[in-house]
């Protein structure tokens, strides 16, 4: 009786079985852990996709600053300014680097969001490595402001920038080490956040400071020494600067009138050179990603 | 690998500071069981599971699932098992299907079977025609059915559900469970739930109650049911005090008016009943028979109700989270 049950349990296992699709899951590997990476930053453009709102929404600010500050203010700031460059040229690159700020910091955000809706807890409890998870958050995070930027970006010919492929390609490059910073920065202190309110009103005391300290709306020459000192320590200034000089370098003003407003960060009387200030940018960059990733080690 | 045990625990315990959630508790489940730990809330089933998907560190013992250590082989506890949360982890801003295959790429499912296992898990649970809808618009039941599917898209050897069907209307809840029976004949997997619904416990193969962070009784629902004792035979006649001497004379039986029937408790109810018809010589105008309930059997071992467990667990709750506290402060 026993053996007859055993044979037909058998049998059916068998048969089910063979309708099963048979689904193998191969040991882990870079190869599996690359593709959590893409499924994590698809992930994030999906989302970007489908809120619409969002897209619109934090381009109103950068665009407010460039063409109504910008314009508004260029009677008044023009006059410092040399003959042919208007204010709304020179807040140019302050700007493109405004519209990566919030949605880099929101999509890191996301992450909170994430957790207290759950679906963090789907991504932390599979077999991938969290630094996988992490540098696909990060990716995502970067992919979607430079995005945004390139709305901003697409203006450049309303404040008499040329489009010029070089100028392009340089500012993408300079948006998305930017972004991918900021991104790396949000998740490593969104992994110790557990509401969205805290993390929004962390944001709002971050990024005004940041902006307004970088030098994206005034020259980082002929300050008070308090506010030079200041702005030395913004990261931001760092990534300001050399996207001003790129800019600046492709417009019909002669050389040496931009090189009076934008002269360069200097330390202590020593012009910091753009490469440098951009690998400063990507040191920080990478170190907070180590730390976010860190944190989310400890997490469950 | 095939016939080793899905699960094997051997003497867990885990404490939070003074506190103990789980005092020693030890079982096997065979592969193709369908096993689950019924208790009050509180009673040490959700940190049991939770250290058996590797989600909390148990302070001692030892688990196995699937054949692998939860703590040594993490990854490949994780890989082999499926989770379906109490609260749901869905996005709910991607669509049904954008999530299977976000858990697809996670859980490295072979590009090739992809689509194919997806198709057969969707239809699993009724949702293939619902793939391309956003997970915001669907109800309680769909998201839940989803993430059933979910979690058997990598095929996983043991399937965890824990309180799969909390917080659901009772019509969802009898439906999500049509879906569960139904996975179980069509896959070749162990399934392991938790459950405080004494009903829902019936439908596992064997059932551990647990309760103060230990296994009180380990067995069949039959059996424990069995264990608690005899069925409530209630039937109404034609001449109700005529049978009561009749059950007593003939069967030595010892039966009792209550709510208007005859009543008495015998072994085996539904076999005894046919030997009532063709022996009592009184007409018969309605028989019931009542099999003990998984209440019941619960009330035998631990003395309580389970909602008497509940509350008092609620307060040991408190307990854990003040020690909690202490400890931070310490």
């Amino acid at each position: 009786m026993t053996a007859v049950a055993t044979t037909h349990a058998t049998e059916e296992t068998a048969r089910k079985i063979a309708e099963l699709i048979r689904v193998s899951v191969p040991q882990r590997s870079l190869g599996r852990d690359l593709r959590a990476v893409s499924i994590v930053w698809r992930r994030e453009l999906l989302r970007f996709q489908a809120d619409r709102l969002r897209i619109v929404s934090s381009l109103i600010q950068p665009v407010l600053f460039l063409l109504v500050l910008g314009t508004g203010l260029s009677r008044l700031a023009g006059r410092g300014l040399p003959p042919g460059l208007s204010f709304n040229t020179f807040i140019y690159p302050g700007v493109l680097c405004m519209s990566v700020l919030f949605t880099s910091l929101f999509s890191a955000g996301s992450i909170v969001w994430d957790r207290e809706f759950g679906f963090l807890r789907e991504m932390l409890v599979a077999p991938v490595s969290r630094s996988a998870l992490v540098i696909g958050k990060c990716l995502g995070g970067a992919t979607v402001a430079t995005i945004q930027g390139l709305v901003i970006l697409a203006l450049a010919g309303l404040v008499h920038v040329p489009y010029n492929p070089m100028l392009f390609l340089t500012v993408i490059g300079e948006l998305l080490l930017l972004s991918f910073t900021l991104t790396a920065f949000g998740v490593a202190v969104a992994a110790r956040i557990t509401q969205m309110q805290a993390f929004m009103a962390l944001n709002q005391m971050l990024v005004m400071p940041l902006f307004f300290l970088s030098g994206a709306l005034y020259p980082l020459n002929g300050l008070p020494r308090w506010l030079a000192i200041v702005t030395r320590f913004d990261p931001l200034s760092y990534i300001v600067d050399p996207m001003r000089h790129a800019v600046f370098g492709h417009l019909s003003v002669p050389a040496a009138a931009t090189a009076s407003i934008a002269p360069g960060i200097t330390w202590n009387g020593w012009v910091v050179p753009d490469g440098l200030s951009l690998g400063i940018v990507a040191i920080i960059g990478v170190g907070t990603l180590f730390l976010a990733i860190a944190q989310f080690r400890k997490t469950e | 690998m095939s016939d080793a045990l899905a699960v094997e625990v051997r003497d867990l315990v885990k404490s939070y500071g003074q506190i103990a959630a789980v005092r020693g508790i030890g079982f096997e489940v065979k592969p193709g069981e369908t096993f689950g730990f019924l208790g009050p809330n509180g009673a040490g089933k959700s940190t049991t599971i939770k250290i058996l998907c590797t989600l909390v560190t148990p302070t001692a013992g030892e688990a196995r699932v699937a054949g692998y250590e939860v703590v040594r082989d993490r990854d490949k506890v994780r890989q082999n098992i499926g989770l379906v949360f109490q609260d749901t982890t869905l996005d709910s801003y991607l669509t049904g299907e954008q999530n299977l295959r976000f858990h697809a790429d996670l859980y490295g499912v072979p590009r090739q079977q992809v689509e194919p296992r997806l198709k057969q898990v969707l239809d699993m649970v009724d949702l293939w025609d619902r793939r391309g809808s956003v997970v915001g618009t669907y109800s309680g039941g769909m998201k839940r059915r989803l993430e059933i599917a979910r979690g058997l898209l990598h095929a996983p050897r043991v399937l965890f559900l824990d309180e799969p069907t909390v917080g659901l209307d009772p019509q969802t809840r009898s439906s999500i469970w049509e879906y569960i029976n139904d996975l179980k004949q069509r896959e070749d997997i162990t399934i392991f739930l938790t459950t405080h619904y004494m009903d829902e416990a019936e439908n596992c193969d064997r059932i551990a109650i647990v309760d103060h962070g230990k296994i009180v009784v380990l067995d069949t629902p039959e059996a424990l049911k069995a264990s608690v004792g005899k069925d409530r035979v209630q039937i109404t006649t034609d001449d109700d005090d005529e049978t009561i001497a009749e059950l007593k004379a003939r069967f030595a039986i010892e039966a009792a008016m209550h709510e208007r029937q005859v009543t008495f408790n015998v072994e085996e109810g539904e076999r005894f009943v046919p030997r009532l018809f063709a022996e009592l010589s009184t007409p018969i105008r309605s028989v019931s028979v009542a099999r003990p309930t998984l209440d019941d059997v619960f009330m035998s071992y631990t003395g309580k109700t389970i909602r008497d467990a509940e509350s008092s667990a609620a307060d040991r709750g408190r307990a854990t989270m003040m020690a909690f506290r202490g400890m931070r402060r310490g």
